[in-house]
């Protein structure tokens, strides 16, 4: 397989300008995973900071309800920050750090991968500015003020849809413009080589972890896996340590308003391939090529195109695609909330909306792991407004 | 036909010349203006002109090129459309014109096509900024074949390795970007261009090389020329393009010309 690609996906389709800054962060990034010491400060940062390992959860009131297979929950939602972007954006604010860069910029859709950004500048003293749609800015407004918090400055992007796919491309300008002292935490396994090996590596402590805790559990593997799938970080995250097992894996896209609606972010169901942002993969697009709008009631699943790797899987049939529409988000959003004590994010509701849908047909013996990649209360300004609550 | 862009620079070298690039983004905010415009261009002494192809997500791009890239896109200009435009000047003006488009439309149209396509309707030249030496085989392949142009970009951070592979997969020129940044940024012209340029051109084999981004005031023109075989103008003219009247533009054009020389 060329290098950075997954089949015939992925690659480095970027400005001249960054290849350089590519290649130096590809050698770095390898250079780091070989040597100890940043090992150790990484683990160490992960076990005290993050708040790893973090538990997985038998779901027991939601498995009676659903009356079927067994429902584990892997609670990325309980780690510092409140959602598994913290992993990547710690281990790569390291990196930056010690590649000597003094400036972070990040893009974020629902905040919380800008939170994460945010909180590892912090926590290594490095700069930091991150890039958020205006109309993510409206429905996020809490982490927006987390962000400032935590002395990041905020800019907002009103170009295009103003959501996730314009504050990459201004992160992308940032960074073309301020390469040499600045390193682009970008948040997805997405984007040009190496990113999407990157981020994958970073986030695949989660599904490590979850194999481990099963097995401790249940003594043996699940018989399946759900993640909700953005870019896809959590999903590879979850999947990466299970790849080789005989354990089925089910990746869930924003089915905002429909398939036929026209108003969602579901790439393998409604796209073709493209090139992106760096990357080839599947791609909402036109039929001359120009990027499709996209919607989902959650920001950080609401994005025209999907990691290379997750096209690569579902090309090869490794993984299974499928979405869940807003409103059943917000369904297994109440569900979970009111059965278990737990409020997810949207966006780790959308998981949950397929583990509803999985777990009947399945009998008592069989297990599922859902990866609770966030937690809700981000969210729960945006539910309320949707319900016409006044808070 | 990819030798006009050959034949142009040539003369220039024989007579000492240097060559003017303008950009112009196509169907900004009409097609029967960027005819116009084409028809200005000429008038005022370009030796080739750069279309642009607007594009969703120009990422590459500052804020005025993005905004003529909107404006052409709300007038239904696609890739496939700027061909057909170009087929149509082609009748009356031998100008290079070299395409400078996003790589997805280019992917989507289908690189074999686009070449065929584009060539046939006397595209010169294309320039891809999101497509790297590294991913273009395949377009150079097919570019190659249908005798068109691939003008790949070399930046201030390339190394003498980057700038060695893309000085030897360039055809026409190569097109050097003057600062790490977007297009219509503020030029710095220090020593550390003047560096890159002649490196460039150690590398080039003889290709002349091209100067843009963020070359904006007659006397950035006049400097960059001194330096390099061309000097490309996008923003600025785009800016005054949209914003002025044609005698102010035509001006303009003409305080470039006599300043790159």
């Amino acid at each position: 397989m060329k290098r950075g690609y997954f089949g015939p996906f992925g690659g480095r389709f970027v400005p001249e300008t960054l290849i350089p800054a590519l290649m130096e962060l590809e050698d770095a990034y390898y250079a780091s995973a070989r040597d100890r010491a940043f090992q150790q400060e990484f683990k160490a940062l992960a076990r005290d900071y993050i708040g790893r390992p973090t538990p997985l959860y038998f779901a027991k009131r939601l498995t009676a309800h659903l009356g079927g297979a067994k429902v584990y929950l892997k609670r990325e939602d309980l780690t510092h920050t409140g959602a598994h972007k913290i992993n990547n954006a710690l281990g790569q604010a390291l990196l930056a750090k010690k590649m000597g860069k003094s400036r972070l910029i990040a893009e974020t859709g629902a905040g919380q991968h800008g939170v994460a950004t945010a909180t590892g500048a912090a926590l290594l003293g490095l700069e930091c500015a991150i890039y958020m749609g205006s109309v993510d800015m409206r429905r996020q407004a809490l982490n927006v003020f987390r962000m400032k918090l935590l002395g990041a400055q905020v800019r907002e992007v009103s170009t295009g849809s103003r959501t996730l796919k314009d504050s990459i491309n201004e992160a992308l300008r940032d960074w073309t413009t301020n390469v040499r002292n600045t390193h682009y935490v970008l948040g997805t396994v997405f984007g040009p080589h190496p990113f999407p090996s990157m981020v994958r590596d970073f986030q695949s402590v989660i599904g490590r972890e979850a194999r481990a805790q099963i097995l401790r559990a249940e003594g043996r593997l699940p018989d399946h896996l759900v993640a909700c799938v953005g870019g896809g970080s959590n999903a590879m995250g979850l999947f990466n340590a299970f790849l080789k097992d005989n354990v089925r894996m089910t990746g869930v896209e924003a089915g905002g308003k429909g398939i036929e609606s026209g108003e969602h972010a579901a790439r393998f169901a409604g796209g073709q391939i493209g090139v992106f942002q760096g990357a080839k993969s599947y791609l909402l697009q036109d039929e001359v090529g120009n990027v499709l709008g996209t919607h989902s009631v959650s920001a950080g699943l609401d994005y025209a195109s999907v990691g290379p790797e997750h096209a690569f899987l579902r090309e090869t049939g490794r993984v299974r695609y499928t979405y869940a529409t807003d409103e059943e988000a917000l369904e297994a959003f109440g569900l979970l909330s009111r059965l278990e004590g737990i409020i997810p994010a949207l966006e780790s509701a959308h998981a949950l909306a397929e583990a509803v849908k999985l777990a009947p047909t399945l009998s008592a013996g069989k297990l599922i792991i859902v990866n609770l990649s966030g937690r809700g209360d981000k969210d729960v300004q945006e539910v309320a407004r949707i319900k016409g609550v006044e808070l | 036909m990819a030798l006009r862009i050959k034949r142009r620079f040539d003369r220039l070298r024989e007579e000492g010349g240097k060559a003017f690039i303008p950009y112009i983004m196509c169907g900004d905010p009409t097609l029967e203006k960027t005819g116009e415009l084409v028809g200005l261009l000429e008038e005022a002494g370009a030796d080739c002109i750069e279309l642009g192809v607007p594009f969703s997500d120009p990422l590459a791009d500052g804020p005025v090129i993005q905004a003529a890239g909107a404006r052409a896109l709300e007038a239904g200009v696609n890739l496939r459309v700027v061909i057909d435009f170009v087929r149509m000047i082609r009748k009356k003006t031998e100008l290079p014109l070299v395409l400078m488009t996003y790589y997805n439309p280019v992917f989507r149209y289908g690189e074999e096509a686009f070449a065929a396509d584009a060539a046939g309707a006397g595209v010169d030249g294309v320039i891809i900024p999101d497509l790297p030496v590294d991913e273009a085989s395949g377009l150079m392949k097919s570019a190659k074949r249908h005798a068109l142009d691939t003008i790949f970009l070399a930046a201030p951070t390339s190394g003498e390795d980057r700038l060695k592979k893309v000085a030897r997969a360039s055809r026409g020129f190569i097109y050097f970007v003057s600062i790490t940044g977007i297009t219509g940024a503020r030029l710095e012209l220090d020593s550390r261009l003047a560096g890159s340029v002649s490196k460039l051109k150690e590398f080039s084999g003889g290709k002349p090389v091209a100067v843009g981004f963020g070359v904006s005031t007659p006397e950035e023109a006049a400097a960059v020329a001194s330096l390099a075989d061309a000097v490309i103008v996008g923003s600025a003219i785009v800016k005054k393009a949209a914003s002025g009247t044609t005698g102010e533009l035509a001006d303009y054009l003409k305080k470039l010309r006599a300043a790159i020389r």
